[in-house]
């Protein structure tokens, strides 16, 4: 391939397909996030039957592909009259199922406190919405936050999953230009910028754990 | 006699069940110091936990100060912000500096502004010593410094009742001294305590009663020395000679 036909047009086309693959994720991240969040609740404080649904929800989006669940939604749900664009559909599905693992992601930071940081908190007094707001959440989310950050740059690469049904983003773009020109290195091009999206993502995190770090923390594990 | 602080009548707990209390009377009088000794698992800290409703009895009744614990969230919360309470590990926020640990409590408990509940918090911790480290976070200490200050943030309520859990328990034998002379000065302040102790020495010199549970039961209580040096129970006995043997 000449570099100018490179440079000009098959790398400025495939980062045209860049925003829809970071609004993709960042939408389903949040939609996780919330999602997660309800539930990791939910499972810690809800009764039966409550629990066992939230468990079964958890366990039905991690124990199947995330492949089948994009399906599902855009081709199965219509079947049943709800019809999504595809955008729609890849968001609601890779949220979903984020959600799950954000769920356990959560629950297991909060179950990871010791019980005495509770019962201090209690023992002093303070109700159960501050014992939350003030002793647990600002520790969990210290905890949760490598996974989170971890889960994110995963979405980034699950988004290419959204190309098999025409959501025009990073990887559908790659594979027009791949079909377009017979040229397979292309896809050299398109890890390139998934490398270069989930690399700084990845710095993100190790900067938040210092930023947030609680002191002493670490030379406490060593 | 001085009036009774605490009064715990038929008191019985369990886990599942499990159960860990059977059946426990205890009377605390104002400005008395016990110390609850027995075996592991004999249910001391179920005890203990069982005060402030830390732990939710299963039967019984615990009257504070004259108030029946546990009638209503808003009444029990009252209660425990006249009890302090130090657990054995874990008692401070780690997120928090020790300042904010021993202030915080004032600010969302008591409704004190920040600036005041600070004061007052700088107070407690230089009256342990412990003013160089208030700006440090618990995990910068060594364990006994925490649990110092985990006493500080206590003691900072002006409890009427200080209930101790096994405070020297998890620390090495050099800071378990230190922790313990932190007691001892507590001790001799005359406030109410109850403290559950494997250390025998600190009994013996500060407590005035010695209670000791084997089993969920109340096996043997009395005067400190009378129990430590002349138990009259055969268990009671048996626990203190190993006791001794190990330290």
């Amino acid at each position: 391939m000449e570099l100018e036909t490179l440079l000009l047009r098959v790398i400025p086309y495939i980062l045209g397909g860049v925003p829809v693959t970071l609004q993709l994720t960042a939408l389903s991240f949040t939609l996780g996030l919330l999602l997660g969040s309800l539930l990791a609740a939910a499972r810690i404080f809800g009764r039966q039957p409550i629990t066992a649904l939230v468990t079964g929800y958890i366990e039905f989006f991690r124990g199947t592909p995330l492949l089948v669940q994009i399906f599902f939604i855009y081709f199965g749900l219509p079947a049943l009259g709800i019809r999504f664009d595809p955008f729609t559909a890849a968001m609601l599905a890779i949220g979903f199922n984020s959600g799950a693992y954000q769920a356990e992601i959560l629950r297991s930071a909060i179950k990871g406190i010791p019980e005495e940081q509770f019962l201090s908190a209690e023992s002093l007094g303070l109700t159960t919405g501050q014992i939350y707001r003030h002793v647990i959440f600002p520790q969990a989310l210290r905890i949760a936050t490598p996974a989170l950050v971890n889960e994110l740059v995963a979405l980034v690469k699950y988004t290419s999953l959204a190309s098999i049904i025409g959501v025009a983003e990073l990887f559908r773009k790659t594979e027009y230009m791949v079909s377009y020109t017979f040229r397979p290195e292309i896809y050299l091009i398109s890890a390139a910028i998934y490398l270069a999206i989930c690399v700084p993502a990845s710095q993100l995190s190790k900067k938040l754990e210092t930023r947030f770090a609680i002191p002493g923390y670490r030379r406490a594990l060593v | 006699m001085g009036s009774p602080l605490l009064e715990v009548r038929g008191l019985k707990a369990g886990y599942g069940k499990q159960e860990v209390l059977r059946g426990v009377d205890l009377r605390v009088n104002r400005g008395e110091k016990v110390v609850v000794i027995g075996p592991s698992g004999s249910g001391k800290s179920t005890l203990l936990k069982c005060i402030p409703h830390l732990v939710k009895p299963l039967a019984g009744e615990i009257v504070f100060d004259g108030k029946q614990v546990g009638d209503g969230p808003a009444a029990l919360r009252e209660t425990r912000s006249k009890i302090g309470f130090v657990f054995q590990h874990y008692t401070l926020f780690p997120h928090m500096t020790l300042l904010r640990n021993v202030a915080m409590p004032l600010q969302l408990v008591k409704g004190l502004p920040r600036h005041d509940a600070e004061l007052i918090a700088a107070e407690a911790l230089a009256r342990l010593g412990l003013k160089d480290l208030a700006p440090k976070y618990p995990l910068e200490l060594s364990g006994g410094q925490q649990q110092r200050g985990a006493i500080a943030r206590a003691m900072a309520i002006d409890p009427s009742l200080l209930l101790l859990d096994e405070p020297t328990s998890a620390l090495d034998p050099e800071l378990r001294n230190e922790v313990l002379e932190t007691l001892y000065g507590i001790a001799r302040e005359g406030r109410s305590m109850i403290i559950v102790t494997h250390e025998i020495d600190f009994a013996e010199a500060a407590a005035d009663r010695v209670v000791f549970i084997d089993n969920g039961l109340i096996v043997e209580e009395g005067d400190a020395r009378q129990v430590l040096e002349r138990p009259r129970g055969e268990r009671t006995e048996r626990f203190l000679r190993r006791l001794k043997s190990v330290v």
